[in-house]
């Protein structure tokens, strides 16, 4: 029997704890000057550093240092005065050191925060995300399981190793626990991840493709019950490689402990892994005995000490917040709180403003985008940034329409033509036939065989009553197939038996 | 003061994955209590102001600009693996576990 959403958050109170994994653009690995370029023939990005070759010295990509001091300054974080590298030491053929260079006691960024925005019952709500550490680490190796069925590293007879991505930059970000989202905590984590991928956006440090895994999430989860003051035990799911994904994630998790503790069994402290196709997670491996890395200091790396003549420098540099730029859209905009959120919802912004930036008047775009085009999105069951209709076509729609060359129910279906990739707008309107009639003597001509169809009706209106238009507006707009313009008609309709036209 | 019990050799040993007989065991636990008794002086005389070294030169900030530089040949890369196949590093099967 399986519990509802509302069941669980009726007797649980969740705690999160998001990890998030970054990659850096930077041209040059972590610690050498290997290419960084995505997509390579294998093992041919690597040198004696990245190899672990006996010998080899590696030393820190000053851009990576850079970013790492950009993002802990745009997370409201101090930057630690020194901070050193540690090795990571475990066994897994990944890394050809066997050890990860990380940080661990002496981050380079430390305890900050970020604001969430949260569309809630209750109106538009914030939520403070603490910020624990950011640190720099390098990324792993591909690994290529050969035998067995899937692919996977069970019933493999050996593995074939890749280590173009050994050492490529990476920023772990980690927050502190967030309790007290209560039933928002899917949106909370969701919302956290979108905005921490548009600051990292904005700061230009990264792709930030989660698709690519340019940003990877991994959501820890935790139940207990309402009023409890001891945390349960949490499970940390990984592979979560969308937006969407950490939201179903985290409310998949919650049903699940939930359950199971409904049942009096407990939670496993493990990893999961989420499976995009059924929203669910499997079983990992078991994180309950604490793992052992032996982590020292890395004695060939010197501390980065970052003064303040450098941290500032950086600060002055820093672009415009997202939250700074999104509170200055809405009012340009004058977008009300609820759809504001809306549109955040839907990761609307910046498709919008790219089509206002175009010429568009905001509260059209934002019309077509969150209205037409994201009922087409959700059919599809995809982003609607995925479709294949531009701002640059949104805004050509928005101004036909403007000039009163396309109706809104002519610019839908253009909408729709643009979509199933049938050109350019002007295209469609060109092989759909899709074009306003305002040819007033055809309108006219359509009207009196409206009127004399029923002239019943026609007679009402003359006589004052109004209402009784929509009959023959309507006969009119099927004559035409939907391409007069409303208003029009009705004009030229009211006129014509000599009503008032306002 | 710290002391490493036998046992500890044993874990670090399993950590570090070398087997090791009990002899082995038993002899490295003597040996390593004293190199470690030996560190252990140095706490005697550390102070809360001074600051713990983690380098034996006192420098920092050694960084290198942001520029691609000529990497190996995959054939020079892979000249010293075992084993390889398609331009990768072979490797034996892996148990356990999952990354
Ligand atoms: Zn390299």
């Amino acid at each position: 029997m399986s519990l509802t959403y509302e069941d669980v958050i009726a007797k649980y109170e969740p705690v999160l704890g998001l990890e998030v994994h970054v990659e850096l653009n930077t041209n040059s690995k972590m610690f050498c000057g290997c290419s960084t370029v995505f997509g390579g023939e294998p093992n041919t990005q690597t040198c004696p550093v990245c190899l672990g070759m006996p010998g080899a010295l590696p030393v820190v990509n000053e851009k990576a240092i850079e970013s790492s001091i950009l993002i802990g300054l745009a997370l409201n974080c101090s930057i630690t005065p020194f901070s050193r590298f540690s090795r990571k030491n475990y066994f897994y053929p990944d890394m050809p050191k066997n050890f990860q260079i990380s940080q661990y006691d002496e981050p380079i960024c430390v305890n900050g925060y970020l604001d969430v925005e949260i569309d809630t019952d209750d109106g538009v709500k914030k939520f403070r995300v603490e910020i624990e550490r950011v640190h720099m680490e390098e990324d792993t190796g591909k690994s290529l399981h050969v035998g067995g069925a899937t692919g996977r590293i069970h019933g493999a007879d050996y593995s074939l190793l890749d280590y173009n991505r050994a050492g490529i930059p990476l920023v772990e970000i980690v927050t502190k626990i967030v309790p007290g989202t209560g039933r928002y905590a899917p949106e909370v984590a969701k919302a956290y991840v979108a905005q921490l991928r548009d600051i990292l956006r904005s700061l230009g440090v990264s792709d930030v493709r989660m698709e690519q895994g340019s940003l990877r999430c991994d959501a820890n989860v935790s139940l207990r019950l309402i009023g409890a003051e001891k945390l349960g035990t949490r499970s940390e799911t990984k592979n979560v490689n969308s937006l969407r994904s950490v939201e179903r994630a985290v409310r998949g998790e919650m049903i699940r402990h939930a359950e199971l503790l409904n049942k009096g069994e407990r939670v496993v402290q493990e990893t999961r892994h989420f499976q995009e196709d059924t929203g669910l997670t499997r079983s990992g491996r078991s994180k309950e005995q604490a793992e052992d890395y032996r982590y020292f200091p890395e004695p060939d790396l010197v501390p980065v000490a970052p003064d303040a003549a450098w941290i500032e420098k950086l600060r002055a540099s820093l672009p415009e917040h997202p939250s700074v730029r999104r509170n200055r859209l809405q009012e340009q905009w004058g977008v009300p709180d609820k759809e504001m959120a809306a549109m955040l919802n839907a990761d609307a912004l910046e498709i919008v403003e790219a089509t206002v930036l175009l010429g568009a008047d905001p509260t059209r775009a934002r019309g077509w985008w969150l209205g037409e085009i994201s009922r087409i999105a959700n059919e599809k069951n995809v982003a609607i940034a995925d479709l294949a209709i531009s701002p640059k076509d949104v805004a050509e729609i928005v101004a036909l329409v403007a000039t009163g060359d396309l109706t809104d129910k002519l610019a839908r279906q253009v909408v729709e033509g643009v979509i199933n990739a049938e050109g350019s707008p002007q295209e469609v309107i060109n092989s759909r036939g899709l074009k306003v009639v305002s040819d007033e003597t055809a309108l006219m001509a359509a009207i009196e065989r409206a009127i004399a169809a029923q002239p019943e009706t026609a007679e009402k209106i003359r006589n004052g009553h109004i209402p009784a238009a929509g009959a023959l507006i309507g006969a009119v707009m099927k004559e035409t197939k939907g391409q007069a313009d409303a208003a029009r008609v009705r004009e030229l309709l009211l006129g014509h038996l000599g009503q008032p036209t306002n | 003061m710290s002391s490493l019990s036998r046992s500890d050799v044993a874990n670090l040993a399993r950590l570090a994955r070398i087997d090791m007989s009990d002899e082995e065991l038993d002899h490295l636990a003597t040996e390593m209590d004293v190199i470690l008794g030996a560190v252990a002086r140095v706490q005697e005389v550390a102070t809360p102001e001074i600051a713990p070294t983690s380098h034996p030169i006192p420098i920092h900030n050694v960084t290198r600009p942001d520029v691609v530089v000529a990497s190996l040949s995959p054939q020079a890369a892979l000249s010293g693996a075992p084993a390889q196949e398609d331009a990768r590093f072979r490797v034996p099967q892996i148990l356990g576990e999952e990354a």
